[in-house]
């Protein structure tokens, strides 16, 4: 088991040195340092020296990934992906370009992510097992088949749709909740309690449809069907037999994007103005600040390779007939 | 004269067809791809979705035959020059609609502006009021008594219109089903009626006779209102949803065209192989799934600008800067999404290439290449099928979102996404603007709607555990 | 039968839920806020005044902010020693930190002082002596901090005397000193420093005597110590001497400026010429202070009425009265009107009102306008589309307030801003560009085309004026009525100006070649091509609007979107061919306007602000000539000229002057627009007794709604529970039997 993870963990090295190549690549495809620098500087009366003089600054004077001057060694390390990007692997995140420290930012901003993600998960696991459960037990029917139904229109709403009604109903109309903001610390649910509940609604179509399969199959199976023939009431068969095994399946499938769930999700947060990772990255985009892009979508596929990890172990923690080699 | 234009995008979406007609003219004779799709359309539900995704396939299909007409000649011009308004044979078909703008919005069939304007009265007085609009209503001489009157007088003859070409379709239909079931015309006529035959045909002639409604309500009333307002700058928003109909379905099918032999490919070579060539493979997906799909997204659309700004001389119209644009999200979300099913794909050859026919195919000394084409790909295809269909509503809901990001498709595109990103700001209007949203998510809601419910039972007629199961 | 015992078993957890919610709501409920209101409930009842920031301020250093959205805050924080009278009109400049309005006066080119009446040609150098008040003291701050015997507490700190430390505050003892003449002199010079990119030392170098080699000796200094250019180095500016900018006593200093350039003034009206003491120069440049982002740019020091206390620009920025601050009293006088507006009940009263401002991070438009109307945001910002809710536009064009906004008690604000928005040609493209008549005649038919009347009605809802030159109302040159009317598009009539008709423009492009949008000897049709960012939702729409003006002339506009940086390329480069573009004066002068087209400031050759690369040398001239011309009779007979010049040539189609609108709750006060200054925050007072009751009584919580959802669930789950018992008994049956 040791040796399997020491060696997964190694494995994730070459995929990180992919990853941060490419997002380097893109970025600098797109934008020239050039670029950067003037968007940082302003629009307003900008001279080339300053541009230099930035490019200087920040370390963006050299050559991006191959330095033909240098000699040795130092053809590659003079570079700015190795100055950038290397620096990485040590989560040394370094200081975007507009000046601030990433790490900081970002052991801030990740906590009101998880104060919307992490509830979203919880409460629509909780929502979408129990009507999929409920689907199960009348399966055949035209209960089923109008919850399925009722599933996929939900599924075929746009999550725009979700936010925007969401809003204006609870926020607008009925000044329930706030309309957009954050607060940290205790007053945080008032803030929390609208993207929550609009993040489980809108999950529920593809949640329970997906879920009712795995109950099927597991209703399906000899075990179950011994047991109804021994005339064990089907509620107390469902929750006893069938919710144990159809967990494994939601579980495994559920542990991958668990420490995903600090990266936060884009549109809610830009919406609601919640000060969560999503947005930072967002906000990095549209400033092209390189430095933020970077270290994001490295955190992300760390916490990526992670989930993996976690979901080859929990099969073996699940299944002990499984061994990792 | 016309000139015919090829944009990237038709050009493949007809490669598409003749790739589904070709497979289809494949299948026709072999059982067991036949059989699977014979029991999908025994589901009433799977015959109504289909003829909705017919209409819409087809009014993409309509769009995506583009061309530019000639200028008329004038005196001393030696060659035939053409309009730069790149035109589809849906544009054509659409007529007054694509032409008639007013000033700015103007609510569903109403013959006034929906925004009040100073005009200077006879007497040199200026008034606030809301003028009429150019075209919508413009018939009338006194809106306010003859409207009503005339848009039912227009309905109903929509409505005798669309009872005929029901009838006619449903005789024709009988007669079809007469002579291959071999029985009298009025039977057949009965058990279509009476919802007795194999396949649904009541069904899809009611889905089709709503249909037929519809289009006979807007042949005869767009000519004279706009039957969903007009947007900001007075463009019918009736035209512009049916125009995203093209858009929606070319980021659903061209991705899944794009991301296919990738996933399939690379899939299989790793299941088949193992090895190195499995560790490589392996590598790529993660490597890219790593990656926020956004990020990668909003790369390469700006990719795509850097390279359009630098080459302005090949993209001599908007049409084709737009369909390149377009082009390149649909590769970019092929490349985001090919990486699911190739792994889905390796998993099952690994299971596959264990069983014993592969084996004594491999022991045989069969080429590898044969055996993976001949053996592997046909008993994969039902996950890929599958794939397929469940991909295209979450790609065309996906578009939506893109735009909201900034990274869609190009402003100037005729789409959904666009559409709702633009009602945002309409939402906050007072009085409200609320017609582009509704038309916007009534067109793609019926789009996803039929999409998913096909997905369902073609999930269930592929998937052999499902199979197994009844 | 198992089956109600078990429902019972079920819905305890059920009950208790229910119980939690409800008492949950219940103390919500109890404390005696809204339920929506997104403030912590203690600081209702308080003087506190809400607004919002989109974006993140970059640079609060006074030597390189130059963007509004950091103006916001710098404006309330720093002092320069001139600023703009809060209501008087035309915008008036009025000593702020000086004693009084500084006079330039002339030296020759041997340094001699020159009379009064000296010709231009003479003058080889300005000189503004300025006397700042005595004393005025800095804002708190550690920076200034000293023990019992005097030495500064965090000036020679180490690394790890930081172990604790993350933000400012983080620094117990603080401290404060009186502003003196050499902090703004330290300033000056560090708009020279090699490592701050000042925005304006380009500029500023061509005239401030000396500055260009200071930066160059201040580079040299910095070269030889070899420090990274990444790490702050402190230097103590005051050892290297400015010939431009002198110490003369402890509260005057001297600015030495080459030749005439009576717009300086209005630089001193900005925060680049505020104060900087070294001290805080030095506290920020100790090692390991950059790391903790305790930087100038995160945290000003200055001596104005507020002081930033909180700066997460995640969240919230919350700028804090500043104790030291001396106390400046409401102006006394006013332009007319004032008085009966209600802006002079607070005259001769000592500033500022407000205690607290708190600016909290509002990415999207909608929110913030929501917020607004439920009372959470004092002031509603500028112009978005939202706007239409409020806004009503009354018979004869006047502006005023829907009925549903008048009954919240909310006001509105309107100013022309000092700004245009215009659609340039590209004079260097050989269609649109060129002298040719030709391509003037096809320009000027464009601008008759482009109906900005309509765009301002469809885009702006009539927030704004069509431009008939570069310069906006407000600014000297600006010529109001018949006499301004451009003529070449404009036709004079009893209602005002009437745009020319369609066929008026179609005469033009006949006679410039074009007829029917179609080149006369080929028969080609004329494709124009707009080169443009998009990405808005609004941007697709306007762009389609351009498009069916241009189609008016049967003219196809091929619009080519790209993002911001191609887009500046393009300009760049002069490959651009129609474009867009907007300009915000930088203070009241026409100068400050016609210098976007004077030919010493083309982009393509000069990389100045000259967009559309025009060139008239007959305009260059005379451009030079108005520059230093003093406001009067004079000056406004050289600018007509070159204004009639502009409309002749056509190089823009002079758009829109935008009008900002403000709307406001009943509890604000001295609401009035001041466009130019940056500082009015102190002026504002607001009612936070009235705010409190208004609040309470927009946002009472509905709360049936949710009670119905909840009831539609159960009635849902009964059939549910029907077909349950159902099965039950049939299995019931099926094992019984």
């Amino acid at each position: 088991m040791l040796a399997y993870i020491i060696r997964r963990t190694l494995y994730a090295i070459p995929i990180l040195i992919g990853v941060n190549l490419l997002t380097f690549v893109l970025f600098f495809v797109v934008n020239t340092p050039d670029d950067v620098a003037r968007m940082h500087l302003g629009a307003k009366r900008v001279t080339p020296e300053a541009i230099e003089q930035w490019k200087q600054e920040h370390g963006y004077d050299q050559p991006l990934l191959y330095n033909r001057k240098a000699s040795g060694v130092a053809k590659v390390t003079d570079t700015i992906f190795y100055n950038k990007s290397m620096r990485l692997f040590a989560f040394d995140f370094g200081s975007s370009d507009a000046g601030r420290d990433i790490g900081e930012d970002i052991s801030q901003r990740m906590w009101p992510s998880l104060a919307i993600a992490l509830p979203t998960l919880l409460i629509g696991l909780l929502v979408n097992i129990s009507f999929s459960m409920l689907l199960a037990f009348f399966r055949g029917t035209y209960l089923d088949l109008s919850g399925v139904m009722l599933a996929v229109v939900l599924m075929s709403v746009s999550s725009l749709f979700y936010i925007i009604g969401g809003q204006y109903l609870f926020s607008k109309l009925l000044h329930l909740v706030p309309v957009s903001g954050y607060e940290s610390g205790m007053q945080a649910w008032r803030f929390v309690l609208l993207p929550v509940a609009i993040g489980v609604f809108s999950g529920i179509g593809a949640g329970s449809r997906w879920y009712r399969t795995f109950f099927l199959e597991e209703v399906n199976r000899d075990y179950v069907r011994t047991a109804r023939a021994k005339g064990l009431p089907e509620a107390r068969l469902l929750f006893r037999h069938v919710l144990r095994n159809a967990m494994v399946p939601i579980l495994t499938g559920i542990v991958v994007i668990l420490p995903t769930l600090f990266m936060g999700s884009l549109i809610m947060e830009s919406f609601f103005g919640i000060p969560g990772l999503g947005s930072y990255t967002i906000e990095a985009i549209q400033t092209q600040d390189f430095a933020i892009v970077r270290a994001m979508v490295f955190l992300g596929s760390v916490l990526y390779i992670l989930g993996l990890l976690l979901t080859d172990i929990s099969y073996t923690l699940v299944d002990p007939r499984i061994r990792l080699s | 004269m016309i000139q015919h234009v090829f944009l990237w995008t038709d050009t493949l979406i007809f490669i598409l067809l003749v790739a589904v007609l070709g497979f289809a003219w494949f299948a026709r004779n072999k059982e067991h791809l036949r059989a699977p799709w014979r029991e999908v359309v025994r589901s009433r539900m799977a015959v109504a979705s289909l003829v909705v995704l017919s209409i819409y396939t087809i009014t993409g299909l309509l769009d995506s035959v583009h061309f530019r007409k000639a200028l008329p000649t004038q005196e001393g011009q030696q060659e035939v020059q053409y309009s730069g308004d790149v035109l589809s044979v849906l544009d054509t078909l659409l007529g007054p609609m694509r032409t008639q703008d007013e000033k700015t919005y103007s609510a569903p069939f109403a013959a006034y502006l929906y925004a009040r304007e100073t005009v200077t009265g006879a007497d040199g007085e200026k008034l606030r009021i809301f003028p009429r609009l150019e075209y919508g209503g413009a018939g009338l001489t006194d809106p306010a008594t003859q409207k009503g009157a005339d848009i039912a007088r227009r309905t109903v003859t929509a409505l005798a219109e669309a009872v005929a070409v029901l009838l006619l379709l449903y005789g024709m239909l009988g007669l079809r089903l007469a002579s291959k079931w071999r029985q009298s015309w009025m039977s057949a006529l009965g058990a279509i009626a009476k919802g007795t035959s194999d396949v649904p045909w009541r069904t899809a002639l009611l889905t089709l006779g709503v249909f037929v409604l519809l289009i006979a309500l807007v042949v005869n009333l767009s000519g004279a209102y706009h039957l969903l307002g007009t947007d900001k700058v007075g463009q019918d928003v009736l035209y512009q949803t049916i125009k995203s109909i093209r858009t929606g379905l070319v980021i659903g099918t061209l991705t899944t065209l794009v991301m296919l032999p990738f996933a399939v490919f690379l899939g299989m070579m790793a299941g088949y192989f193992r090895g190195w060539v499995d560790d490589v493979i392996q590598y790529i997906y993660t490597t890219l799934n790593s990656i926020p799909g956004v990020l990668l997204i909003a790369a390469a659309v700006m990719m795509m600008q850097v390279y359009v700004a630098n080459h302005p001389e090949l993209f001599e119209t908007m049409a084709e800067r737009a369909d390149i644009r377009l082009l390149f999200l649909v590769l970019i979300l092929g490349i985001t999404s090919w990486t699911g099913l190739c792994r889905l794909l390796r998993g099952e050859t690994l299971k596959l290439r264990e069983l014993d026919y592969v084996q004594a195919a491999d022991a045989f000394g069969v080429a590898k290449s044969s055996i993976l084409v001949r053996h592997l790909l046909p008993n994969l295809m039902h996950l890929v099928m599958i794939a397929v269909v469940l991909d295209f509503s979450g790609l065309v809901l996906a578009e939506a979102v893109l735009s909201y990001v900034g990274v869609g498709v190009d402003p100037t595109t005729q789409s959904w996404g666009n559409m709702i990103n633009r009602a945002r700001l309409e939402m906050a209007r007072e009085p409200m603007v609320w017609w582009s949203l509704l038309a916007s998510f009534s067109f793609m809601f019926t789009l996803v709607l039929a999409a998913n419910l096909f997905s369902d039972v073609v999930r269930d007629a592929f998937d052999p555990r499902l199979r197994a199961q009844r | 039968m198992r089956a109600p015992d078990l429902l019972f078993n079920r819905s305890i957890p059920f009950v208790k839920w229910m119980l939690f919610i409800v008492t949950v709501l219940a103390t919500v409920a109890c404390s005696d806020q809204p339920w929506n209101s997104p403030y912590p409930p203690d600081q209702a009842g308080q003087n506190i005044l809400y607004s919002s920031f989109a974006s993140r301020p970059n640079h609060l250093d006074p030597a390189r902010s130059y963007a509004s959205n950091e103006v916001v805050f710098n404006g309330q924080i720093y002092e320069p020693p001139l600023q703009y009278h809060f209501l008087k009109r035309p915008y008036q400049l009025e000593p702020l930190t000086a004693t009084r309005m500084p006079e330039a006066y002339y030296l020759d080119e041997a340094g001699q002082r020159l009379p009064d009446g000296a010709g231009e040609e003479e003058i080889a150098y300005s000189v503004y002596d300025i006397e700042i008040q005595k004393g005025i003291r800095y804002q708190p701050h550690p920076a200034f901090a000293k023990d019992k015997r005097g030495r500064y507490l965090y000036h020679a700190l180490r690394e790890q005397d930081l172990d604790s430390v993350t933000t400012l505050s983080d620094f117990h003892e603080t401290g404060s000193r009186e502003l003196v003449a050499a902090d703004y002199v330290y300033q000056i010079k560090r708009l020279a420093h090699p490592r701050l990119n000042s925005p304006i030392f380009g500029l500023m170098s061509e005239y401030i005597v000396g500055l260009k080699d200071y930066a160059a000796t201040l580079k040299q200094v910095l070269e030889e110590e070899g420090t990274e250019a990444s790490q702050p180095r402190y230097l103590n500016l005051a050892d290297y001497p400015l010939a431009g900018a002198q110490v003369l006593d402890r509260y005057r200093y001297r600015i030495k400026v080459r030749g005439k350039y009576p717009q300086f003034q209005y630089w001193l009206a900005m925060p680049f010429f505020a104060p900087l003491p070294w001290e805080a120069d030095l506290f920020y440049s100790q090692p390991g202070m950059k790391e903790r982002n305790i930087t100038l740019d995160w945290y000003p020091v200055g001596t104005g009425p507020y002081m930033l206390t909180v700066n997460n620009p995640n969240r919230q920025m919350v700028l804090e009265r500043n104790p030291n601050f001396r106390g400046e009293l409401y102006p006394r006088e006013g332009g007319p009107g004032d008085a009966q507006a209600g802006f002079l009940e607070d005259a001769g009263q000592r500033m500022p009102f407000i205690d607290k401002v708190v600016y909290s991070l509002e990415k999207e438009a909608i929110p913030t306008w929501n917020k607004f109307l439920q009372g959470y945001y004092d002031v509603s910002g500028i112009s978005s589309d939202s706007f239409d809710q409020a806004v009503q536009i009354g018979s004869g064009g006047d502006i005023a307030l829907t009925p549903e906004m008048r009954d919240k008690g909310i006001h509105l604000n309107t100013a022309v801003s000092t700004s245009i928005f215009y659609m340039g040609f590209n004079m260097l493209d050989p269609v649109v560009g060129g002298d040719s008549k030709r391509a003037r005649l096809l320009r000027r038919a464009l601008s008759i085309a482009m109906d900005y009347e309509e765009y301002i009605s469809i885009f702006r809802n009539g927030r704004g004026i069509p431009a008939q030159s570069p310069l906006p109302p407000g600014i000297f040159g600006f010529i109001d009525g018949r006499e301004g009317v451009n003529t070449y598009l404009y036709d004079w009539t009893a209602q005002g100006p009437q745009r020319k008709p369609i066929a008026e423009a179609r005469r033009l492009l006949a006679e410039a070649g074009y007829p029917n949008g179609r080149n006369v000897a080929t028969g080609k049709p004329l494709v124009l091509y707009f080169d443009t960012t998009g990405g808005t939702p609004d941007s697709s729409a306007q762009q389609n609007w351009i498009r069916k003006q241009f189609a008016k002339l049967d003219i196809q506009l091929q619009i080519r979107n790209t993002d911001y940086n191609r887009f500046q390329d393009k300009m760049l480069k002069g490959t651009a061919q129609i474009f867009q573009w907007g300009w915000n004066a930088d203070y009241p002068d026409p100068e400050n306007f016609l210098f976007l087209l004077y030919g010493k400031n083309g982009k393509v050759e000069h990389n100045g602000e000259n967009a559309a690369n025009y060139k008239n040398e007959e305009f260059d001239r005379l451009f030079e000539q108005m520059k230093n011309m003093k406001n009067g009779p004079g000056r406004q007979t050289v600018i007509n000229r070159m204004v009639e010049i502009l409309r002749k040539d056509a190089p823009w189609v002079f758009g829109f002057h935008p009008k900002d609108f403000v709307l406001y709750h009943d509890w604000y006060h001295n609401a009035k627009s001041n466009l130019m200054a940056n500082n009015t925050l102190k002026y504002k007072r607001i009612d936070p007794q009235l705010r409190e009751r208004q609040r309470e009584a927009w946002n009472h919580p509905v709360v049936w709604p949710l009670g119905l959802i909840l009831l539609l669930l159960v009635v849902s789950v009964i059939p549910a529970y029907i077909g349950y018992r159902r099965h039950e008994r049939q299995q019931g049956r099926a094992v019984n039997s």
